[in-house]
């Protein structure tokens, strides 16, 4: 059977995909922000994963106003690197898992989950700054990804424990995959930000600490947080860590913080960084 | 100028959140040819078609004329306030050569140095930033 072994949580700014793609990684503004990424590129790799789950938002790429689902499956084999208007990111193809993607919206739909499907899907950077941020420049991702997209654009996403509850959900159908595979689950975006409006640039480092620390422990406070606390103590696009919800409500009620990372700013945005395993 | 659009419907609870645009349906709704026109700068060709002849351009997607006008004279905090979305209006951004920290600064009225600065310094305060009331305090 397919086990879950780690749950990875990071933020997704733009301009880190551009530092990387435009060689500006050994700037002293960016080394602070890749060097907190290095214990956990060498976790990863002493993990092995076969497969990882993604929980990221779409930046009105791939999902325009025509059409926005709140939870969406990216069900298809590859996904492709959307240009955002400055050109697709150099990065490769993500190649998805087509078989245990199509296992989790059966579970999680018959769970009362009601996913919607995608069979095909441009990736911004809400999906391709993490794995770079992971996994550096390599020539291929180092496995198969599913994209899990939740809307954070259109107000209201959805609540922080029905991200939680459905991670839950999607544990209970990846432990009745009948592979024997190794699945990370990352939740991705936030942390405090806002990047519109005349209060653009707010940060709230301690919102995002105490966020942090509850997710460590047992998310009870987290999980509760209502859409105005976020919007008002985060910043209006800080309403984006509900997603790192979903990967913490994957994880057992007790977890271990393997490791952290908190820094402000890349650009607009704090970026902070959760490794955590079920506690043995 | 830009610090002086009124973001959000009294009623809404999120109303007294200051200088922010809550994209709500109704912001959504109102803004639908904002955004549509926004979508179509993910194409190469497109932005090369609308640098040629913005107005021109701009003709197809039923846009008021408010925001046919904040769109030509790039007043983001204006598009918002009709509608548009910052992921979709970054789009137009990213046509004019703008990253997301440029944007966001040029709706903050600050200059783009003044903004870098207060972001290295560890982004804009919490405190004075939560409520209309101690919003106008602090900012006047």
């Amino acid at each position: 059977m397919a086990k879950l072994v780690g749950g990875i949580c990071c933020s997704h700014v733009p301009a880190i995909g551009a530092a990387l793609d435009n060689g500006k990684t050994q700037e002293p503004y960016w080394t602070r922000v890749f060097s907190g990424f290095e214990k956990s590129k060498e976790w990863f790799r002493q993990m092995k994963p076969d497969a990882c789950i993604v929980v990221f938002n779409d930046h009105a790429t791939a999902f325009s106003m025509d059409i926005v689902p709140t939870f969406a499956l990216g069900c298809a084999a590859e996904f492709h690197p959307a240009d955002e208007g400055w050109g697709p990111r150099p990065v490769p193809v993500v190649k998805g898992h087509p078989a245990l993607a199509a296992h989790i919206a059966q579970s999680v739909i018959n769970d009362e989950f009601d996913l919607t499907i995608v069979n095909k899907m441009e990736v911004d950077h809400g999906l391709t700054v993490p794995l770079s941020l992971m996994f550096g420049q390599p020539e291929q991702w180092p496995c198969p990804v599913i994209p899990l997209a939740v809307n954070v654009v259109l107000f209201p996403p959805p609540s922080g424990k029905r991200c939680f509850d459905l991670g839950k959900a999607i544990r209970t159908a990846i432990e009745s995959f009948p592979e024997d595979l190794r699945v990370v689950i990352f939740g991705t975006g936030g942390m405090s930000h806002q990047i519109s409006g005349p209060r653009a640039g707010l940060i709230n480092s301690n919102f995002d600490k105490a966020f942090m620390d509850s997710l460590a422990g047992d998310a009870s406070y987290a999980k509760d947080i209502k859409h105005v606390t976020y919007m008002r103590e985060a910043g209006a696009e800080g309403i984006e860590m509900v997603m790192w919800l979903v990967a913490r409500g994957a994880m057992d009620a007790k977890v271990e913080e393997k490791y952290r990372f908190y820094t402000v700013p890349a650009s607009n945005t704090a970026v902070g960084h959760l490794i955590l395993e079920n506690a043995v | 100028m830009a610090s002086t659009a009124t973001p959000n419907t009294p009623q809404k609870e999120y109303a007294d959140i200051p200088g922010t645009f809550v994209f709500d349906a109704d912001q959504s709704a109102k803004g639908y040819a904002i955004n549509a026109f926004c979508m179509t700068l993910l194409k190469a060709p497109n932005r090369e078609a609308f640098k040629a002849n913005e107005a021109e351009y701009l003709k197809p997607f039923g846009l008021s004329d408010e925001q046919t006008e904040a769109i030509l004279t790039r007043q983001w905090n204006r598009m918002l306030e009709l509608g548009g979305n910052i992921y979709f209006t970054a789009k137009l951004g990213a046509t004019d050569g703008l990253s997301f920290q440029q944007v966001a600064a040029k709706m903050t009225g600050m200059t783009q140095e003044g903004y870098a600065e207060m972001m290295l310094k560890g982004g804009r305060s919490v405190e004075g930033s939560r409520t209309r009331t101690e919003w106008e305090k602090k900012n006047g």
